[in-house]
């Protein structure tokens, strides 16, 4: 009889288990936390953004348990193929050298502009030192242009490098950009702004089931305009929408 | 947070740092003092204890262990620490998920290592893929726990190999004359009296630890470090409290906070050092005894 109980209970408690399992399965969200507009740790120590509400209405609406997870960008990808957290949500560009390695859902914000900003008008890529974030698509275009490289682990050092002269120009995302140029009354938008990527996804392991689900979400909220909606209180009423 | 920081654009410069220095990122900041004080409390036994093994098994007449106690010593000292960690993690992170895939997947059929990718079943992830972020958190941190009593304990073990081959061979003898067993001479005459010997040695590395603390952040480690830079950081409208580029300010503060830190430990190490030098028979003990009489 004693056994028999035993027995029970135990398979009352694997079958909690399991059942807790499927149900609490928490799917990491990994970002940088360092590149306002799109992500940044708020005044509360959280993470906060236009991805950060972005991403909270994409697993409310594919009704997962999300957690907010902050990694270096450098390492952002080598981290997500090892399993330290399940999807990239970090204003990452769609690109086809990460398509290799990752799986994107589809674009949650269109291709945007990049964006030189310097101390002074007269700038001219040609012989110049650009600052850019290492592992971007805006690196990968100084290093193919001719003008000297050089990068930094963070958004804020390639800043930092332009304002002690280090560097003659920073290279990055306009939306990231144009912020710090318009209250600092030294740093200036110079030069023609640049195309680049196919647009902002979500990157998550290869061959990841979720994808679907994300991408049906994202789908949800272009159509019902909550998506356009989101990107205009976080970029501004000029943001290219869909 | 303090009642008028609703909104920091309106407040004088005091109150703007009163609710500047408090709000949550802050709070955060002065949290991660306490994963350094953590890491120095679980790191300092441990890395003694391992120490402790490594220069007893040092002395041992078996030569495979005492083989196995100098090649640790000698192994982890020639290696650069920055160097040591780094590979360390990586190494003992993919050695406890390759045993576990091996237990867990045996019908597995695909490479492991694809290029640079290190692929096991999700079963023998560890932690476990769907685990909540703190889990995830707390393996990083043990994982460096692990690693910084691995270096340390090696240098804590050369250090005791020395003090225990310091005491007096005389009393030793002494010992052995009265009919103790090695093992009783071990544990009731060299144990007690090397440890004056040793601790010079250990309080330098001691020094060296605190010194060491920093290199969480290389691991990923929401450290003190870590939030100095990304408090420092120079910060837009975007935020609550826009303010420049304040690095300086910040790792200045980490600096005086490493020197006070070392100053306090130093004071310390000095009471104990005189203390335990009380009627032995070194310099200081003789010392003692002169000023006493």
């Amino acid at each position: 009889m004693k056994h028999l109980i035993l027995t029970a209970s135990l398979l009352a408690l694997s079958a909690g288990a399991a059942f807790a399992d499927a149900h609490s399965a928490v799917v990491r969200m990994g970002t940088e936390g360092a590149y306002p507009p799109y992500n940044f740790i708020n005044d509360n120590g959280e993470v906060a953004g236009f991805e950060r509400d972005l991403g909270d209405e994409i697993c409310a609406r594919a009704q997962l348990t999300c957690e907010w997870v902050t990694n270096d960008w450098d390492s952002i990808i080598p981290n997500l193929t090892s399993g330290n957290y399940d999807t990239i949500i970090a204003g990452m560009s769609i690109t086809a050298e990460r398509e290799e390695i990752v799986d994107f859902t589809q674009a949650y914000f269109p291709p945007a502009e990049s964006l030189f900003m310097g101390l002074s008008e007269d700038f001219t890529l040609e012989g110049a030192v650009v600052a850019a974030q290492t592992n971007t698509i805006q690196a990968g275009h100084i290093a193919a242009s001719g003008a000297t490289l050089i990068e930094f682990a963070t958004p804020d050092e390639t800043v930092a490098a332009v304002r002690n002269g280090e560097a003659d120009a920073v290279f990055a995302d306009g939306d990231y950009l144009l912020p710090i140029a318009a209250e600092d009354a030294d740093l200036m938008i110079v030069g023609e702004p640049v195309q680049l990527g196919g647009g902002v996804g979500m990157a998550l392991r290869e061959g990841d089931e979720r994808r679907a689900a994300f991408d049906a979400a994202i789908t949800s909220m272009k159509e019902d305009g909550t998506l356009n909606a989101l990107i205009l209180e976080w970029f501004g009423p000029d943001a290219a929408t869909f | 947070m303090l009642e008028f920081c609703t909104d920091p654009s309106t407040l004088d410069t005091i109150r703007w740092f009163s609710c500047y220095l408090t709000n949550g990122a802050h709070l955060l900041f002065y949290q991660s003092f306490l994963v350094v004080f953590a890491l120095l409390a679980i790191t300092a036994p441990l890395a003694l204890a391992f120490g402790f093994a490594a220069a007893a098994a040092s002395r041992s007449h078996l030569w495979p262990v005492a083989g196995v106690g100098k090649l640790y010593t000698a192994m982890v000292r020639g290696v650069p620490d920055i160097v040591f960690f780094l590979f360390f993690i990586l190494v003992l992170d993919q050695a406890i998920e390759y045993l576990r895939h091996q237990v867990t997947c045996p019908d597995w059929t695909e490479e492991i290592r694809q290029g640079a990718n290190f692929l096991v079943c999700s079963e023998a992830r560890t932690p476990s893929s769907n685990a909540p972020q703190w889990v995830h958190e707390l393996y990083g941190f043990a994982l460096a726990v692990f690693t910084y009593a691995i270096v340390f304990g090696a240098f804590c073990g050369n250090v005791l190999y020395g003090a225990m081959r310091a005491v007096p061979r005389a009393q030793l003898e002494t010992a052995e004359a009265y009919g103790m067993s090695r093992r009783q001479v071990f544990w009731r005459v060299l144990v007690p009296q090397m440890w004056v010997y040793a601790l010079p040695g250990l309080g330098n590395i001691w020094m060296i630890l605190i010194k060491a603390t920093p290199l969480l952040f290389l691991l990923g480690i929401e450290d003190i470090v870590y939030w100095a830079r990304e408090l420092g950081g120079s910060r837009t409208s975007a935020y609550q409290y826009p303010h420049p580029d304040w690095r300086f300010w910040y790792f200045l503060g980490l600096l005086v906070f490493y020197l006070c830190f070392t100053r306090v430990s130093e004071i310390v190490l000095n009471r104990v050092t005189t203390r335990l030098s009380r009627g032995q028979a070194t310099a200081a003990g003789e010392a003692l005894r002169k000023a006493a009489a």
